[in-house]
């Protein structure tokens, strides 16, 4: 099967350019099954191939295309390699892709523009499988680019509203800053490495640099700032919450299955060059700390729904920068796959509450959908248990433990780590559990328009139940030895190393489960049980201050506005009459001097002529004698 | 038959007279003599090569007068059109008033 590798990428390409260029020309129903099938058909083919994958000898299946360039010493290959790491990515996408298509399918069955969207999805998925596939990282920059144009094509999916067209420009450019630092980190590697393929970059890395060698540390931070751009963390995460002006299936692709995640691949896929910087991996777990904190305070003042989902996936990808900062590989990229089940779930039920309710995102006007949307609110409930890591029952709990548990004992970890990932996970269990009592307790605010049909409620169930197994395949070490996830994943990423001197495991398991509970215990306690108390707080001038501060996602757009918009925007007005610009208007007015004058010589004065070309005539023959 | 007169002789006529002919098309204001001194132009190449052919006692200095007149025959026929036209549009034939074709 290793043969067919490029179907997997194959299909969805071929589904796009069905759907961009006979879009038109195709009954619904059959833009439903191109758009939606072509990525089934690829789920399926990952599953064939993992199956095989998973008992081969090597672990690692590699197919060469084509020869993309090849100059001067420089040559780049169409090469899928697939080993375990690439596997689970690949997995998540084309499976929960799918499942995201068939949502889709009844999502947007109103839309005017139905091939549109299934056309920008599946080059969406194609871009994200073709990142993942990648065996050098041009072909990987190669999908890194597509996945920021296609969130841009699908962020302002409704361009009629000139707000989602800013937001999708908004995202556009944050990412781009960070690609350009990746651009440069990859130009660096070939200097250094002179390829960039990465098994040959992996295996010459120790050899070509030494510990904590300057330029590898330069190398590791430009590779980060792109991975941060992408995953929307600390200072490149502005974008994201606004990237919520698209359809609710688009965010469950961007924050599932492709986009956000791609920052997550490329420090795990590097990891070689992390391993070698001290200073990068701590920058790493740093940055991933501080998001998940701030996004965290964030996600517990919004009232939009989405934006609470938004802020909750910055937060948890905070927590797996911060396992991969610590050196906890497998931790995060499990987090990943766990995270990836539970946020696209809630995203397609939130999507589904959110349309039924005639676009209502308000949470505070939702209410009382517990009994009226009976699906949404089990499923939907699963996921939010996960989210909030509810020991032992939800999968959640499974990955966030292990991530907290690293944040302390492994070798990069320290206790300060340790003590923001506790209070990130009291925030999660907080926020998520004001954002299930005021969506579905309490009373009905709303009037339920019509309720979601099958191809939404199944893909629902789905991931539902996904949600709840997936976290048993790995178990915590004093749990017993059963971690099929990790050994799995130990063929390509090294283990983890712990601190001599750590305690027992039990303690911080019970002290990750009594913040998760005391987090759900201040969101029952403020929101449904008491919420008075809440226009108590309210009367309190320096919290309503702290509130409106944490709402506006601490002022990162305020400061950016201040810190580069303004003055940019300034200096572009007062540069108006541009030096460089000065110069080409001084050739304009030239030629078109000199067209002046030639167009005066052009009397109609037919003397005129006669007399200029026995002139002419003279001179040519003067100047013949003379020579 | 030599002819007595010599080449320089001959080359000097020929020369006068174009640059004869050339001052008429540039002095002159009226159209039809401004023809005519094309015309002697004409006239003074023929001369000129009338005049070398025979000097080198060979025949292209006949063949290419014969072409020549042919030419200004077919140019004074299309001239003398474009003229009748010319006075029918502007009623005059004065070479200045006629400076519709400026740039």
């Amino acid at each position: 099967m290793d043969n067919q590798l490029w179907l997997i990428p194959a299909l969805p390409l071929a589904g796009f350019l069905i759907l961009a260029f006979g879009g038109s020309f195709l009954s619904k129903k059959l833009i439903a099954a191109t758009g939606a099938g072509s990525i089934c058909l690829s789920a399926l083919i990952t599953f064939v191939i993992g199956m095989g994958l998973l008992s081969s000898e090597t672990g690692f299946y590699s197919q060469t295309l084509w020869t993309w360039i090849d100059v001067a010493g420089f040559n780049a290959k169409i090469t899928l390699t697939m080993d375990a790491l690439s596997l689970v990515f690949v997995f998540v996408i084309t499976f929960i892709g799918a499942l995201i298509h068939i949502y889709s399918a009844g999502f947007m069955e109103g839309d005017k523009d139905y091939s549109r969207f299934f056309a920008c999805m599946n080059l969406f998925v194609f871009s994200m499988l073709v990142l993942v596939l990648a065996d050098n990282l041009l072909l990987m920059y190669l999908g890194w680019e597509g996945v920021g144009l296609c969130s841009y094509l699908l962020i302002g999916f409704w361009y009629e509203n000139p707000a989602n067209g800013y937001a999708a420009r908004k995202a556009f450019t944050i990412t781009r800053i960070g690609d350009t630092a990746m651009a440069i980190g990859l130009f660096m590697v070939f200097y250094q490495s002179g390829t960039l393929v990465i098994s040959d970059i992996t295996a010459r890395a120790p050899e070509l640099w030494q510990q904590n060698n300057t330029t590898v540390t330069l190398i590791a931070l430009l590779l980060l700032a792109g991975g941060v751009g992408k995953s929307a963390q600390l200072p490149l995460q502005t974008w994201l919450p606004d990237a919520m002006a698209g359809p609710s299936p688009v965010s469950a692709l961007i924050h599932a299955a492709t986009m956000v995640t791609a920052g997550v691949y490329l420090i795990a896929r590097m990891h070689i060059v992390f391993e070698l910087s001290v200073i990068a991996q701590t920058v790493v777990a740093i940055i991933g700390a501080a998001t998940l904190l701030i996004a965290g305070f964030t996600a517990l003042t919004q009232y939009d729904i989405k934006r609470v989902l938004a802020y909750s996936t910055m937060s948890q990808i905070g927590y797996m920068f911060l396992a991969l900062g610590v050196g906890a590989w497998t931790a995060a990229v499990f987090h990943f796959m766990v995270h990836a089940f539970f946020k696209a779930l809630l995203f397609l039920a939130a999507g589904a509450i959110i349309e039924s309710l005639h676009h209502e995102h308000n949470m505070f006007r939702m209410g009382g959908l517990k009994d009226k949307m009976p699906v949404v609110f089990w499923t939907f409930l699963i996921g939010a248990a996960s989210l909030a890591a509810v020991p032992l029952i939800s999968s959640g709990f499974y990955s966030k433990d292990q991530i907290l548990w690293y944040a302390w004992g492994a070798e990069g970890g320290s206790p300060l780590l340790w003590a923001v990932a506790l209070l990130g996970a009291l925030l999660t269990a907080a926020y998520t559990t004001r954002m299930m009592i005021l969506t579905f307790w309490g009373e009905s605010k709303t009037q339920i328009g019509h309720h979601p049909g099958k191809r939404m409620t199944i893909p629902l169930i789905v991931l539902a139940f996904f949600s709840v197994i997936v976290g048993f395949i790995e178990l915590p070490h004093n749990f017993g030895h059963f971690a099929l996830f990790s050994d799995l994943m130990h063929r390509v990423l090294p283990e983890t190393i712990l601190r001599a001197d750590v305690s027992s495991e039990w303690m911080f398991q019970l002290l990750a489960a009594l913040a998760t509970f005391s987090g759900i215990f201040l969101g029952y306690f403020y929101y449904g049980q008491q919420p008075r108390r809440i226009e108590n707080l309210r009367q309190n001038e320096m919290l309503v201050g702290l509130h409106r501060f944490w709402f506006s996602g601490w002022a990162f757009d305020q400061l950016y506005n201040v810190l580069l918009v303004r003055p940019f925007v300034f200096v572009a007005r007062i540069n108006k009459a541009d030096f460089v610009d000065r110069l080409y208007t001084g050739i304009v007015s030239v030629t078109d001097g000199l067209y002046r004058l030639l167009s005066r010589t052009q009397s109609g004065s037919l003397r005129w002529y006669i007399m200029g070309m026995v002139i002419g005539a003279i001179v040519i023959l003067g100047i013949q004698m003379m020579l | 038959m030599k002819s007595s007169v010599s080449i320089e002789m001959v080359m000097l006529l020929a020369g006068l007279l174009f640059t004869l002919g050339i001052a008429g098309v540039i002095i002159r204001k009226n159209i039809i003599f401004m023809l005519l001194s094309v015309e002697i132009m004409l006239n003074a190449s023929g001369l000129a090569f009338i005049a070398a052919g025979s000097h080198w006692g060979q025949p292209d200095g006949q063949v290419m007068f014969i072409f020549i007149l042919a030419m200004a025959a077919a140019e004074v026929s299309i001239g003398l059109a474009l003229i009748l036209q010319i006075y029918h549009q502007h009623k005059s034939l004065d070479i200045d008033k006629l400076k519709e074709m400026n740039g």
